[in-house]
C-alpha cells in the first residue's frame, strides 16, 4: 500500500513539474495559469480533507485564502520579501483562523454548519472592507510601498525606485520560477494529503463521515477529529492563498469572497469528492477552461463563426457570447450540472468506469480468443 | 453478586405516551439479563435511556463500571459513557456502511487502545501491528474474516449485526446492551451468535442486557428474565419461573412465543 503511494505521488511530481515542458502542446503554457494550476490545486487538495474525507462542507474557505494573503503581504512589507517566512507566517494564521471558526461551526452539521461558514466567510469579507481597512487597504487593496520597513532587509527603495519583488533567498520567483515555487508546495501538500488518507487519523475522518453515531458509540469524540480537519484544510487554503501574492504581490478582499467558496467546491466535486487526485484535476480543469473561455470575445466568435450564413451568425453570436469572456462561469455552470447528473461521483469515477470498460473488452477479447483457441 | 446497574423510577413522556413508567430494575455483575415484552413496549427506550441517547424525564440510573461506587450516567455524551465500558448493538445495525469490514474492526480496536481522540496523522493504518492483528482477531472470532475487504454497506443485515457486535466486544466492555442481536438472523446464524456470546461469557466477565423476541435465544442464554410491558416491568425472574407465567402470556397476548 504504502509503495503504491509513494509510486502515486512520484507520479505526480514528476508530471507537475515537467508541466512547464509540455503544457504548451494543450496550450497552457504561460507561467501565470501554470501558477494558478498549482495554487488552485493545493486550495483544493486541501478542501478535500474537510469536504472530502469527513463529508463536511464548508462554504467559507476563501476567507483562509484571504487572510493567507494578507499576511503574506504584511509578511513582505515588515519582514522580507523572502516568500518562505510568509508562507509559513499565513499557513500558521490561517489555521488559528481556522480553529475560531471552526470551533463554533462545527456545533452544527449538515446544511447549518455550511450555513455558518458562509456566514463567516461574509463577515471576514464585509469587515476587510469595513473595520479593518488599516489590515486590508480596503478596496484599493494591499500593496508594497517605497516606505515599508522590511526589517529583514530590502528597505529603503529609493524615491521612484522599483519595488522590490519576492524572492526565495535571493532567487526571483517571477515568471516559471514562481511555479516551480508554488509546484513543490503543490507537491508536499499533495504527499501530506495522501499521508493523511492513509493514517489512523485519515480513518477516524472517513468514520465520521460514514456514521458519527457509530463512532459516538464507539467511545469516539467526533469534535476534535472535525476540528483537526478544518484546521488543516483552512491551513492549505492559508498557504494558496499566501502563494498567491508571492506570486503577484496584492491582495484584495474579493479573493475572500463567496464566490471563491463556491469555486473550490465545484472544483472538488467536478473532480471528485473523497478521491486524492480528484480535485486537483477539478482545479486544473476549471483553471483551464476558464483561461479559454473568458479570452474569446464578440470579435474572436465572429471570426470563428464567419463561415455561417449571415442571419444565423447574427443570432447565434451574441447567444454563444453569453457563455465566454465574462459569462463563462454559464458554461461552467452547465458543465457543473452535467458532471452532477451523469457523473455524479466527478472526473475519477469518468476514468474508473473508462478503465473498467477497457478492462473488460480486454477480458471479452481475451475470452473469446480463448474458446476459439479450445475449438 | 453485586449490581452492576440500578435502575429507579424512570419514566420517560413522548408526547403524552408514556414509552416508560416508573421502571425499576437491577442488573448483576456477570449476569445475561434479558428483557422480553411486545412490539412498542419500551425496550429500546429504556436502552437509549442508558446510554445517553435519551434523557429520562425522571429516576436514576446508577452505574457501577470499574468503580465500586455507583455514578449516574445521565447528562454524559455518548462517547464518554462509552468510555465507561458500556456498548451497545443497535436494532437497525450501525456500522460503518462505506469502509470495508477490515476498517470497520480497526475503528473500536483504535479507539480502545488511543482513546476518544488522537492525532495519529503520519503513520498508515495497516502499519499498526498490534492492532491490526487485535482487528483481524475480532473479525476471526465473528466469522467475517473472510470478507475482510468486503464493504459493510453491502452485508446482509445478519452479517451486519455480527460484525457489529465484532466492534462491540473489541472494546472490550464491562457491560453490553444487545438490542435484538439475532433479528433478521437465519437459524444457523442465530445459533452462531448464541454459541459466541456464550464463548464471551466463558472467557470474559461481561455482564449482558438483551433485548430478544427470540425466546430460544432468550431460554439458551439469560441468566435473568425481565418482562416489560406498555413501559412498566410487569414480571421479574429465573428464565425457568418465567415461561410459565401467566403476566407474561397475557403481555404476549396470547403468548404466541412462550
Ligand atoms: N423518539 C421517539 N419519539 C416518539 N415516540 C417514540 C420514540 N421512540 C419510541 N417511541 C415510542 O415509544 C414506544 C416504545 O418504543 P420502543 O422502540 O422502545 O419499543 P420496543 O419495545 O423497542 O419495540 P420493538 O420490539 O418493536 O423494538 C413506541 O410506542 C414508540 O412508538
Ligand atoms: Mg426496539
Amino acid at each position: 500500500m504504502q509503495m503504491k503511494d509513494n509510486i502515486l505521488v512520484a507520479i505526480f511530481a514528476a508530471v507537475i513539474l515537467t508541466m512547464p515542458i509540455w503544457a504548451g502542446a494543450v496550450g497552457a503554457g504561460y507561467p501565470d495559469l501554470l501558477q494558478k494550476f498549482a495554487i488552485f490545486g493545493l486550495f483544493a487538495i486541501g478542501f478535500n480533507i474537510l469536504f472530502g474525507f469527513t463529508g463536511y462542507l464548508s462554504f467559507g474557505h476563501a476567507a483562509f485564502l484571504g487572510v493567507g494573503s494578507y499576511t503574506a503581504m504584511w509578511s513582505f512589507k515588515l519582514l522580507s520579501m523572502n516568500a518562505l517566512p510568509a508562507v509559513i507566517l499565513a499557513t500558521l494564521l490561517s489555521g488559528i483562523f481556522a480553529a475560531a471558526i471552526g470551533f463554533v461551526a462545527l456545533r452544527r452539521s449538515g446544511i447549518y454548519f455550511s450555513i455558518l461558514t458562509l456566514a463567516f466567510a461574509q463577515m471576514c469579507y464585509n469587515l476587510a472592507y469595513s473595520v479593518l481597512t488599516p489590515v486590508t487597504m480596503g478596496e484599493t487593496g494591499l500593496t508594497l510601498a517605497a516606505d515599508d520597513p522590511r526589517i529583514f532587509g530590502g528597505a529603503g527603495v529609493e524615491a521612484g525606485g522599483a519595488l522590490p519583488s519576492p524572492d526565495f533567498f535571493g532567487l526571483s520567483l517571477s515568471g516559471y520560477n514562481g511555479f516551480y515555487f508554488a509546484a513543490i508546495i503543490l507537491v508536499i501538500g499533495f504527499y501530506i494529503s495522501v499521508r493523511l488518507y492513509r493514517s489512523s487519523f485519515g480513518l477516524m475522518l472517513l468514520a465520521v463521515k460514514s456514521n458519527q453515531n457509530r463512532m459516538n458509540y464507539t467511545g469516539l469524540n467526533t469534535k476534535p477529529y472535525l476540528l483537526s480537519a478544518f484546521v488543516i484544510s483552512g491551513m492549505y487554503a492559508g498557504l494558496a492563498g499566501a502563494l498567491m501574492v508571492v506570486i503577484d504581490p496584492l491582495a484584495g478582499a474579493e479573493r475572500m469572497q463567496w464566490t471563491a467558496s463556491g469555486e473550490v467546491v465545484l472544483m472538488t466535486i467536478l473532480g471528485g469528492v473523497g478521491t486524492l487526485l480528484g480535485p486537483f484535476i477539478g482545479a486544473v480543469t476549471i483553471k483551464y477552461f476558464e483561461n479559454i473561455f473568458s479570452a474569446f470575445n464578440d470579435a474572436v466568435l465572429n471570426q470563428i463563426f464567419d463561415f455561417l450564413p449571415d442571419f444565423i451568425q447574427v443570432i447565434w453570436v451574441p447567444f454563444a457570447s453569453l457563455f465566454v469572456g465574462k459569462g463563462w462561469h454559464l458554461t461552467l455552470g452547465v458543465l457543473f450540472m452535467l458532471v452532477v447528473i451523469f457523473l455524479p461521483g466527478g472526473a475519477m469515477e469518468g476514468f474508473r468506469l473508462l478503465k473498467e470498460k477497457l478492462f473488460k473488452k480486454n477480458e471479452d477479447a481475451a475470452e473469446t480468443a480463448k474458446a476459439g483457441g479450445t475449438e | 453478586m453485586s449490581a452492576i446497574l440500578t435502575v429507579e423510577g424512570v419514566n420517560k413522556n413522548f408526547s403524552g405516551l408514556k414509552a416508560l413508567d416508573d421502571v425499576n430494575l437491577s442488573v448483576e455483575k456477570g449476569s445475561v439479563h434479558a428483557i422480553i415484552g411486545p412490539n412498542g413496549a419500551g425496550k429500546s427506550t429504556f436502552l437509549n435511556c442508558l446510554v445517553g441517547r435519551l434523557i429520562p424525564d425522571t429516576g436514576t440510573v446508577l452505574y457501577y463500571g470499574k468503580k465500586p461506587e455507583g455514578e449516574t450516567l445521565f447528562g454524559l455524551p455518548p462517547h464518554a459513557i462509552n468510555q465507561k465500558g458500556i456498548s451497545r448493538v443497535f436494532q437497525t445495525p450501525e456500522v460503518f456502511e462505506d469502509l470495508s469490514i477490515f476498517e470497520n474492526a480497526m475503528i473500536p480496536v483504535m479507539a480502545h487502545h488511543d482513546g476518544s481522540y488522537k492525532f495519529n496523522s503520519w503513520g498508515g493504518v495497516v502499519s499498526r501491528g498490534e492492532i491490526v492483528d487485535n482487528a483481524e482477531q475480532i473479525l476471526e472470532d465473528v466469522g467475517l474474516i473472510e470478507k475482510r475487504n468486503v464493504h459493510s454497506g453491502s452485508l446482509s443485515r445478519g452479517d451486519k449485526r455480527r460484525l457489529e457486535l465484532a466492534m462491540c466486544l473489541a472494546q472490550d466492555p464491562e457491560l453490553l446492551l444487545l438490542d435484538e442481536p439475532t433479528a433478521g438472523m437465519a437459524r444457523a446464524d442465530t445459533n452462531n451468535t448464541i454459541d459466541l456470546l456464550k464463548k464471551i461469557g466463558e472467557e470474559r466477565n461481561i455482564t449482558k442486557v438483551i433485548i430478544e423476541h427470540d425466546m430460544h435465544v432468550v431460554f439458551s442464554l439469560a441468566t435473568r428474565v425481565s418482562v416489560l410491558a406498555r413501559g412498566h416491568v410487569i414480571a421479574e425472574g429465573a428464565p425457568e419461573e418465567m415461561k410459565g407465567d401467566p403476566r407474561v402470556q397475557e403481555a404476549y397476548l396470547g403468548g404466541a412465543h412462550l
